[in-house]
């Protein structure tokens, strides 16, 4: 029962950390998808966290919070828009410029107006996204095997989680079964076609970067008001490039985003509790490693052993009509 | 008096200094197929993007159907019943041909009904005009003739009555091109009007009710077709008399200078692009590979050029072996006397954003007489470019000009004159006048036939059986990465356009 405890807390962990991932990995596959790439999901998350967190803590209101992280989100993705849209500017450089801002100016503007090492106050109850506990779930929690899981799995989660989760099923939709989906493709494959057929380029990219804005900022929220009862500089620790890395592996689909960020979820969550445990055969793995494989995966996957990934073709190329 | 469809009084247009429009009239009469011919750069796809909203015109009046119309967008157009096919589909490859006809005519914010609508309206059209296309096919499985009818379903479907098609024959073999034609005078026949952009005068001969001809941004003569003849278009379009076959004499072959046996070779994907062809090219002789694109020419080129590695086969230059499958590379070869003009001048052939003088001599750039110490001679190498350019003829004659603004037939005559200057034993040409407008044309076919004269071998590949037919003593087609054929020069178009086809060797195997 040890054991059968122990694999519902790796997997209860691999939930939680694998949730933004998750959101930024489809907030990338909005962008992505129109053509854009974006390697500022890393800061975006991170402005979106220390928003959330300020203002939350300012207005002792979640909500409030969220919306904010959501909307400081939003307009850096038009920054990158407008670099890289309007302005046809490298989407790389302007990904990481953002990166850069984000970084130093959340800092900057915590200690400016929080007085406390860059970090926001820490965030009181009401001012957090707290556990939903579903009906029942109490009740059950000694029913062997599923009551574990459906109290521990199942219930018990921010409300941002199970819109994480959501936004799975949703963004596939979008893309498969609404217009807009079908040109947001279209226009990341061969945006002359797309505007050939009468649609504006600039425009639908703009939309899909504020879909890419609207998921950064949640899961910046996720960070700093539900993992975190507050910010702290650079909290995002690489997880937008992870996000990206899951994309990849993901191959642009939806569903497969969520399996490849539930995976490198899974990982990270076995690092944090295999820390210093030996295993059989093996010994003990150093934690390193473990980060280290969601990058290696990505890699080995770069290289055609797992099947061919290949990235919306018109990717990173700014739209430029043709004489 | 038939009415109108389109009218276009006076339009101008400029890209920066550079005017592609100078005050157009043109007038298409409804139900006709009205042909414009130019060479390239004479300003027929910038007037028709004007008419489809791709651009704008400076000034100027549009009129459809006899009414004046703003276009400002591509929207504004199709509303108007305009419908454009580009000479670079505009498709999107991993598409279905239902999803890519739909887009941007959804009939609502959800697919579903959209697709329903656009199977059954599809349905329809297929038997009105007999375009029969798998609607759930992917586009990038779709051979370039079925790619072509979905551009044009998808016109058709927005409710088209004016077609543009610009330059639809490029990729077509002239069997699809023959279909093509066969659509476009059903849709006549329906009422709806066309208009062909194009360079083959052939083709304007063939199809058209009225030509317009333009040249460098003007519309220099209007004609009934019936009226007028290839020789009298060809001298509208360039402004003087054009040779449009080349005088040459009989060939006078030597010695065997380039041997290929049994060369295979292979694309990144694995596939068997060139499979077990042999041939000779001898001194003093033009030996042509005609073939649809695609069908290994390239890759025939760039293994002999050694620029890909061949799977297996030999491959000799003057008697003695090129490791063509190993370690051969186009620098060793060009020292053994092999010049190669690449089919793709923009990606292999020159370096664009370079200027003229440094293009001129890329590739020899290590030679003794570009050097000073470790140091390019700059002054020598100018001396070169300006003798190169004199020669050639290559305008605007300016050495220190970035080579992306020199016009396509420029560029390869910069190419050429860099590969015959050389001296070469062995020229090898893909596609020699690719992009090139006529007076060029004629200007690179004398060279190349000079340099037979001279007694060097000289091997072109080209997608344009004309070029092909009037250039080479000796034609080869290849299908399906093999040589299907050898015929003489006097062969005729139809025989070569069988043979291009694949129909004799499907018709032996049965």
């Amino acid at each position: 029962m040890d054991l059968f405890n122990a694999i519902i807390q790796v997997l209860d962990s691999t939930i939680r950390l694998s949730v933004p991932l998750l959101l930024a990995c489809l907030a990338g596959l909005y962008s992505e998808r129109a053509g854009i790439f974006d390697i500022g999901l890393e800061g975006k998350m991170l402005v979106g966290a220390f928003a959330g967190a300020a203002a939350a803590a300012v207005f002792h209101s979640a909500l409030i919070g969220l919306g904010m992280a959501i909307l400081i989100s939003v307009a850096f993705a038009m920054v990158h828009g407008f670099a890289s849209i309007t302005h046809r500017g490298n989407q790389i450089v302007s990904g990481v410029a953002i990166n850069f801002i984000a970084s130093g100016s959340t800092v900057l503007l915590g200690q400016a107006w929080f007085k406390q090492g860059g970090r926001t106050p820490a965030l009181q109850p009401g001012e957090r996204f707290e556990a939903i506990t579903w009906p029942g779930a109490d009740a059950v929690r000694d029913v062997p095997i599923l009551g574990p899981i459906y109290s521990e799995l199942i219930s018990g989660h921010s409300i941002l989680v199970y819109f994480a989760f959501a936004m799975v099923p949703f963004t596939w939709w979008v893309l498969f079964r609404t217009r807009f989906g079908l040109r947001m493709r279209a226009v990341g494959e061969n945006p002359a076609a797309v505007d050939t057929a009468g649609i504006s380029v600039t425009w639908l990219r703009y939309r899909a970067l504020i879909c890419t804005g609207v998921l950064t900022g949640v899961a910046g929220a996720y960070l700093s008001m539900v993992q975190n009862g507050g910010f702290v500089k650079d909290m995002t620790a690489g997880k937008g490039y992870i996000a990206l890395a899951a994309l990849i592996f993901a191959k642009w689909k939806p569903v497969n985003a969520m399996f490849a960020c539930l995976l490198f979820g899974f990982l990270d969550a076995a690092a944090i509790r295999l820390q210093g445990t030996p295993l059989p055969v093996i010994g003990k793995v150093p934690v390193q490693f473990m980060q280290a494989l969601p990058y290696i995966l990505t890699v080995i996957l770069l290289a055609g052993f797992i099947g061919k990934a290949i990235p919306p073709r018109a990717g990173g190329v700014p739209y430029v009509k043709e004489r | 008096m038939a009415q109108a469809a389109i009218e276009l009084i006076g339009i101008n247009k400029s890209f920066g200094a550079v005017r592609a429009n100078r005050d157009i009239n043109l007038e298409v009469t409804r139900g006709t197929i009205h042909g414009i011919v130019g060479e390239n750069g004479a300003g027929k796809s910038t007037l028709m993007s004007i008419l489809y909203g791709f651009y704008q015109a400076d000034s100027g009046e549009i009129r459809v159907g006899g009414k004046p119309a703003s276009i400002k967008t591509s929207n504004d157009a199709i509303a108007l019943g305009i419908g454009m096919v580009h000479q670079h589909f505009m498709l999107v490859d991993n598409f279905s041909v239902l999803e890519n006809i739909i887009l941007g005519a959804e009939s609502n914010a959800l697919l579903k009904s959209s697709i329903t609508k656009a199977r059954s309206e599809l349905d329809r059209l297929e038997r009105e005009y007999g375009l029969e296309v798998d609607p759930d096919a992917l586009i990038e499985e779709l051979p370039v003739g079925l790619q072509q009818r979905v551009e044009i379903l998808k016109a058709l479907y927005r409710g088209a009555e004016i077609l543009i098609l610009d330059e639809p024959t490029g990729v077509l073999t002239p069997a699809e091109a023959d279909h093509l034609f066969r659509i476009l005078k059903q849709l006549k026949e329906q009422g709806k009007t066309v208009v062909l952009i194009t360079h083959k005068l052939r083709e304007i001969m063939a199809i058209t009710d009225t030509v317009s001809v333009m040249r460098q941004g003007t519309m220099v003569a209007t004609r009934e077709t019936s009226k007028t003849t290839v020789e009298e278009l060809a001298e509208l379009m360039v402004g003087r008399r054009v040779l449009l076959r080349v005088e040459k004499g009989e060939a006078e072959a030597g010695a065997v200078k380039l041997s290929v046996r049994n060369l295979t070779v292979k694309d990144q994907r694995g596939v068997t692009m060139v499979d077990d062809v042999s041939l000779d090219v001898r001194a003093g002789e033009i030996v042509g590979i005609a073939g649809v694109a695609g069908n290994g020419q390239s890759e025939l080129l760039e293994a002999i050029s050694g620029i890909r590695r061949a799977v297996s086969g030999t491959v000799m230059l003057d008697g003695k072996p090129i490791d063509v499958t190993g370690v051969a590379d186009p620098g060793e070869l060009r020292d053994r006397g092999l010049a190669h003009v690449p089919e793709d001048r923009h990606h292999v052939g020159l370096v664009l954003a370079f200027e003229e003088h440094e293009n001129s001599i890329l590739g020899y750039h290590d030679k003794q007489r570009f050097l000073k110490g470790p140091f390019l001679n700059v002054d020598a190498i100018m001396a070169d470019a300006k003798d190169k350019i004199a020669k050639y003829d290559i305008r605007p004659g300016n050495p220190r000009l970035k080579t992306a603004n020199f016009s396509g037939g420029n560029q390869q005559k910069i190419v050429l004159a860099r590969e015959i200057e050389q001296d070469p034993g062995v020229l090898i040409v893909g596609q020699p006048t690719r992009g090139v407008d006529v007076g060029a044309i004629e200007f690179i076919h004398k060279r190349l036939i000079a340099m037979r004269d001279q007694g060097k071998a000289v091997l072109v590949v080209s997608v344009e059986l004309d070029e092909i037919r009037s250039l080479c003593d000796r034609i080869l087609v290849m299908f399906a990465g093999r040589i299907v054929g050898e015929r003489g020069p006097d062969a005729t178009e139809g025989e070569l356009g069988l043979l291009m086809a694949g129909v004799e060797q499907q018709e032996a195997a049965q």
